[in-house]
């Protein structure tokens, strides 16, 4: 039997009457999109921003010099340690990711082509700056180093050049990235946690039996707090975009958005019907937030918002295809920052709509059979 | 009260009190005798619960001054000097007690609270459970009880540290009348054993009252008269008390009410017209029989009543006939038409109202009118007319644009009715419509209900716990323990058992029935504990070990009977290593890049084989052209776009500068900055390559060379530097949690109550129910370890200790967060929230796990300074990565030594001991 589309858009408006007189919530959704993009978008650092490294400086000589003279901020934060044994502690204690050694008679050895090497240390266990940072390292010291023979000895500068250039984010301004994958997290913490929540308190209110005892059927129930949250996460999701990221953190926005705010409903579509089935598993609300938890982080953590999908292990890509924030974060990329039109995230849209499409009708089975324990 | 009055056990002057702009009390000044039983009177809603409170401490006084057991109540001193003296027993069935700890256990805590010892106790509980008939039950748990049994239950809580005031909100309010009448004479032989205990009890039920001393009647948070019985009969000249309290109310609200008359049902006329029928009708819940092959049959019109008590299987019953609940066994119809769940059109003949008044409390009066016409399927042009009509007959219509939570609970169930009724059904279905509701505004309801039955022919199928409206129905059925006992006219039933009314009839039936509900009490030993001892000496703002841990064990025994609670946070945690420890990858690897080489020589492919050999890249086809180049970098394909310019290889040749372009893509900055690491590096290499392949001397390359050694994780692996990142989060996150919701859930429950009536203080009350979840913590963290440990391989190389030490300050920390975040949220859900963002963002973000805390900018650089999630990151990698011991780590202890008790101090100054 088809649902009654009025009756959806009743009780939909409902929900939109309940959220109105929530001040918590409403705060909470005010607080998400704008104080916490915000943040976000600006606390995370370049990759290399104020690396701390320290530089001992055993050689003391005009070369040395000029070599830790060339770190300097806002890429690094240098140290002037003295001895050896400091810089051990300094990296055991976290004080600095990397500890540059420049042994005694470098310059020397440099002229008379010897070749010596300085020793670079790096605390491995923060591998994002780690992996970064060491390469921009290495390439100062032999900047520096060859710039200093090419002037002693009078030869010639490389001959062939590689020229770098990042495309949709030219200065790679990490403020672009976070802005824009903290509202994706956003659209996700909250569209799980205002559909559930609906559920949750009308089962509390013991409105739930009410809706039941009348000509309303389950699937009007679901569908209504489905297109009422959904549509109140996407507005708000699109006012920060234009108004936060756009007006307030000038993040360039490459292409039509239009395009994601459509892409952006498709996944609520799949993350609302998350939110209604993960209602209907809990039986309290303590329960409700444990495993709210367990759902929000991997997607947050794995959906590719965070580090890139490729460097995953196949088996946890493979397993996060079936999350929807996976497609929707890959589809967001495209259209936000490369401009990409539907000719090419289409084959997002239709994993969206086929993983929508899936939760949707299984978390209905699962509302129908359960809504009469609610009561 | 009279001349020779007695001490007052309290008194109230000039007390008022509002609750966000509806008035409670209003100027209240009151003496309450010593020694004496006195009663509150009135219906719900009139300020007698809240005058309770106020007296019991539990409420912060707003105006006016309250004054008990000699000593102003507005005084924290004396409140903590005379709380071990007041027991205080909240409205509500069971309300202040813990649901799923046994009889025993609940006893255990409260005696626990007020610092008797173990032999004390055991001797209180097994005097007091002997005298009131719960001995047999010690080890059920307390939500298993039946109402009456519960409320025997709060009252031996209450009265285990002997108490000099007795306080009862409603304590008989939804109990049988066997249960009911048991109690009171409970009650009667304890002031037998204890003539010098003072008891104040609020009711609704106005033929309690009787039994009291003396009476307060009370209305819309003022006095109307107090005095005994006798006096206040006499003062109205009328029969009973409902009709005394009546008599007194102010005029205007008098207005319109007359004795209710019920015109008779007329006769069946030929073919009985049978509008519900139920045959066998059974509900079972697991082993549980909620209701018990209930038959019955009920013609169109009457009004037909089901009597019984609280959990009785009313409720049940109702449901299976709207078709909410299907039933286990058994049949029923309506009008004919057997009941389905699936039968959209037969709900529309059905109007329900459901114990909870299923009104939308964030729509209007009128909203919700129109939303359920519209809804019920009114045709939409009549729609607004019928709302209309509704309010106008239902006397709403003032209130049209009210929302229905300020409305007084009369009001409010009128809405409800109005709900129910706006379809024009043919059978209404209302589940303890009135309870609560004021006598006048109850006649009201009827006559309405009359009007509907007689005037409209609606079948109305009620259910009650009034005797009084019991005996209005045309015909009644009373349930007990799932059965139905008898189903006849009222006038029958009370005839058939020789009572004197229909109360005496109930409780002959119940008594027939083996409901002997618990043994009768009075026949053993006096109730309450024996040789009176003499209060000990008020022991103030002293933390008590005792009062604390017994928080603690009560904790324990609630997080072990729901052992979803824990297992999904310990279950959860382990999987969530799992997954992030493995997902998150900094290695990044297996890169795309295509090249568009416009040279086309032995040198520019020798340049591109360079970078797809390396394990890093991927090489897709080559690129066409620029467009090419820009339509698959747009699409995500590729990450990196070489171009070799033409003529390359001639000007390397020539010696001439040649620039090969790299184009990337630079939507993940941080993927975007690790590509352009290992591209300049293969740049490098392949420099070095040519110049030493044409023999020129280390002149470029070779003037000196970068030894990096990556420290502490040689093989740069991801899992090594992952998995101590990711235990301080999920060590903070699960535990907050969990505190957190401990706390306001005593709010939602109501056993928050405890705290504010009994001599346990803010800290002991946070720190007994903060142990069990460090505790739980801890062994989360064990299992973390072991994990990493056998499952990733990756080795604790530094001091075990260390470590253990430092979790355990940190675990401190994270549940302190969770109880701060509960001490100002009221509901669940906002504790959820408040939690979620103030654990998930800042640990995941701002301590480092990704980025360092020093490389942090603004306001988040200040988060990560401060939060303890940061400096218990910098323990766990060094004692896992760089095998270190307190001594190197002493600077990561101090900021989480510090911040634990600045945050339990800040948790104990937000939390309130009194309600306000």
């Amino acid at each position: 039997m088809s649902p009654s589309w009025a009756n959806v858009y009743r009780l939909g408006v409902k929900e939109l009457w309940g959220l109105r007189r929530d001040p918590v919530m409403l705060l909470l959704v005010v607080f998400l999109f704008t104080v916490s993009v915000y943040t976000s978008a600006t606390a995370v650092p370049e990759i290399l921003n104020k690396a701390p490294i320290a530089i001992v400086d055993e050689d003391r000589s005009p070369l040395s010099e000029r070599i830790a003279g060339a770190f300097y901020p806002p890429q690094f934060l240098t140290t002037h340690a003295t001895s050896l044994s400091g810089i051990d502690a300094g990296l055991d204690s976290g004080e600095y990711t990397f500890a540059l050694v420049i042994p005694p008679g470098f310059q020397r050895d440099v002229l008379a082509g010897r070749a010596p090497a300085v020793q670079l240390n790096v605390d491995a266990t923060r591998m994002s700056q780690a992996f970064s940072g060491s390469g921009y390292a290495q390439q100062i010291v032999l900047g520096e180093v060859n710039e200093f023979v090419a002037r002693e000895r009078g030869t010639a500068r490389a001959p062939v050049e590689l020229e770098l250039r990042a495309r949709f984010n030219p200065t790679l301004n990490p403020s672009w990235f976070g802005s824009v994958m903290s509202i994706i997290n956003n659209v996700t913490m909250l569209s799980i946690l205002l559909t559930g929540a609906a559920l949750i308190r009308e089962r509390e209110h013991g409105t739930i039996e009410h809706l039941l005892a009348m000509p309303v059927t389950p699937t009007e129930i679901m569908l209504s707090k489905v297109w009422s949250m959904g549509l109140v996460v996407l507005v708000a999701a699109t006012l920060s975009l234009l108004f936060v990221v756009q007006g307030l953190i000038h993040v360039r926005i490459e292409g039509s958005v239009a395009l994601f705010v459509g892409v952006a409903a498709l996944n609520l579509f799949a993350t609302t019907s998350m939110g209604i089935f993960m209602a209907t598993m809990t039986r309290s609300m303590p329960q409700f937030a444990m495993l709210l938890i367990l759902v929000l982080l991997p997607l947050q953590m794995l959906s590719g918002a965070s580090t890139p999908r490729e460097s995953m292990p196949v088996f946890v890509q493979d397993i996060m295809l079936a999350a929807p924030t996976t497609h929707f974060v890959a589809a967001a990329q495209a259209i936000l920052y490369r401009g990409a039109g539907v000719a090419f995230v289409w084959p997002q849209m239709l994993w969206l709509a086929a993983i929508g499409s899936v939760f949707f009708a299984f978390s209905l089975r699962r509302f129908s059979r359960t809504i009469g324990q609610m009561a | 009260m009279t001349a020779t009055a007695p001490a007052a056990v309290a008194r109230l002057d000039a007390v008022t009190y509002h609750y966000r702009g509806t008035l409670a009390l209003d100027r209240v000044t009151l003496s309450l005798p010593a020694g004496r039983m006195t009663g509150l009177i009135g219906p719900d809603g009139v300020g007698k619960s809240t005058l309770l409170s106020l007296v019991a401490g539990a409420r912060a006084i707003q105006r006016g001054s309250v004054e008990a057991l000699g000593g102003d109540m507005a005084s924290r001193r004396h409140r903590d000097d005379v709380c071990a003296r007041i027991a205080y027993m909240p409205q509500g069935l069971g309300r202040n007690l813990y649901p799923t700890l046994s009889v025993a256990e609940n006893l255990q805590f409260f005696g626990q609270l007020f610092g008797h010892s173990a032999a004390e106790r055991a001797r209180r509980i097994e005097s007091l459970t002997r005298s009131t008939g719960l001995h047999p039950f010690l080890q059920r748990p307390a939500g298993k009880l039946s109402g009456g049994m519960k409320q025997k239950l709060g009252l031996c809580c209450a009265l285990i540290h002997d108490p000099d005031l007795l306080i009862l909100d409603e304590p008989t309010t939804g109990v049988d009348p066997l249960a009911r009448s048991q109690f009171w004479d409970l009650i009667a032989s304890i002031r037998g054993t204890r003539p010098g205990m003072s008891v104040v009890v609020a009711t609704a039920y106005m033929d309690e009252a009787q039994r009291f001393d003396g009476l307060v009647a009370m209305d819309a948070g003022r006095l109307l008269a107090t005095g005994t019985p006798a006096e206040l009969l006499a003062r109205t000249g009328s029969d009973d008390l409902e009709a005394a309290f009546v008599a007194l109310l102010p005029p205007e609200k008098r207005q319109g009410h007359r004795a209710l008359e019920i015109p008779p049902l007329p006769e069946a006329s030929g073919a009985e017209d049978i509008a519900i029928e139920a045959r066998d009708l059974t509900m079972r819940f697991g082993d549980f029989v909620a209701v018990d092959h209930v038959s019955f049959r009920i013609r169109r019109g009457e009004i037909f009543g089901f009597l019984g008590s609280n959990g009785c299987g009313k409720s049940t019953t109702m449901k299976m006939l709207t078709g909410l609940l299907p039933a286990s066994e058994g049949r029923a119809w309506l009008f004919g038409r057997e009941v389905d769940p699936r039968d959209i059109a037969t709900r529309r003949r059905v109007g329900y109202m459901s114990q909870a008044f299923s009104l939308y409390s964030e729509l209007t009066v009128a909203q919700n009118l129109v939303l359920h016409a519209r809804l019920f399927g009114v045709p939409e042009a009549e729609v607004e007319d019928r709302a209309k009509r509704m309010a106008a007959r239902f006397g709403l219509t003032q209130l049209a644009d009210s929302l229905p939570d300020g409305l007084p609970l009369g009001l409010r169930q009128r809405l409800s009715l109005a709900v129910a009724m706006v379809h024009e059904p043919d059978l209404l279905i209302l589940d303890e419509p009135t309870s609560g509701v004021d006598p006048v505004a109850r006649d009201h309801f009827w006559e309405l209900l009359v009007e509907l039955s007689r005037r409209d022919g609606v079948t109305i199928f009620i259910s009650t716990h009034f005797m009084n409206e019991a005996a209005r129905c045309d015909r009644i059925s009373l349930m007990h323990a799932g059965r139905v006992l008898v189903s006849d006219t009222p006038a029958a039933i009370v005839q058939k058992r020789g009572a004197r009314d229909l109360e005496q009839a109930f409780i002959a039936w119940l008594v027939d029935a083996g409901a002997r509900g618990d043994v009768p009490s009075g026949t053993n030993a006096p109730v309450a504990s024996g040789p009176t001892q003499t209060h000990p000496p008020p022991r103030r703002h002293v933390f008590s070990l005792a009062r604390a841990f017994s928080y603690t064990v009560r904790e324990s025994l609630e997080l072990r009977r729901d052992p979803v609670r824990a297992t999904l946070a310990l279950v959860g945690s382990l999987m969530l290593m799992f997954i992030m420890g493995y997902g998150i990858n900094m290695d990044v690897r297996d890169l795309t890049f295509a090249v568009l080489d416009y040279d086309r020589t032995s040198l520019s492919q020798g340049y591109a084989l360079n970078l797809s050999g390396s394990r890093y890249f991927v090489e897709r086809p080559p690129l066409v052209d620029e467009a090419d180049l820009d339509r698959r970098m747009r699409s995500g394909e590729l990450s990196l776009g070489l171009v070799i310019p033409s003529g390359f290889a001639r000007d390397v040749a020539r010696g001439h500068s040649v620039a090969i372009g790299a184009y990337i893509d630079g939507a993940m900055p941080s993927r975007a900055e690790t590509v352009s690491g290992y591209v300049r590096g293969m740049h490098q290499t392949w420099l070095a390559e040519m110049a030493r392949q044409r023999g020129r001397e280390a002149a470029l390359s070779g003037a000196a060379t970068v030894e990096t050694r990556f420290r502490y994780n040689p093989g740069v692996e991801s899992l090594p530097a992952m998995v101590p990142a990711v235990i301080p989060i999920l060590l903070m996150m699960f535990p907050a949690m969990l505190a957190a919701l401990s706390v306001v859930r005593e709010k939602e429950l109501g056993s928050i109550l405890n705290l504010y009536v009994t001599p346990v203080t803010r800290s002991e009350f946070l720190f007994g129910k903060q142990l069990p979840y460090v505790v739980l913590a801890i062994l989360n963290f064990l299992l973390m370890i072991a994990m990493a440990v056998t499952l990733f391989g990756v080795p604790v190389k530094g001091s075990f200790a260390t470590l253990f030490a430092g979790a355990v300050i940190y675990v401190i920390c994270a549940t302190g967060i969770g109880l701060l975040a509960s001490t100002f949220t009221r509901s669940q859900v906002a504790a959820l929230f408040v939690t979620m963002v103030g654990t998930m963002i800042p640990a995941v973000q701002f301590s480092g796990m990704l980025d360092p805390v020093s490389s942090l900018e603004g306001a988040g650089a200040f988060v990560g300074r401060i939060y303890p999630a940061s400096h218990f990151l910098t323990i766990t990698r060094g004692v896992f990565s760089k095998a270190l011991g307190f001594a190197d780590l002493r600077a990561s202890f101090w900021p989480l030594a510090i911040a634990a008790p600045l945050i339990l101090a800040a948790a104990v100054l937000l939390l309130r001991k009194q309600e306000r």
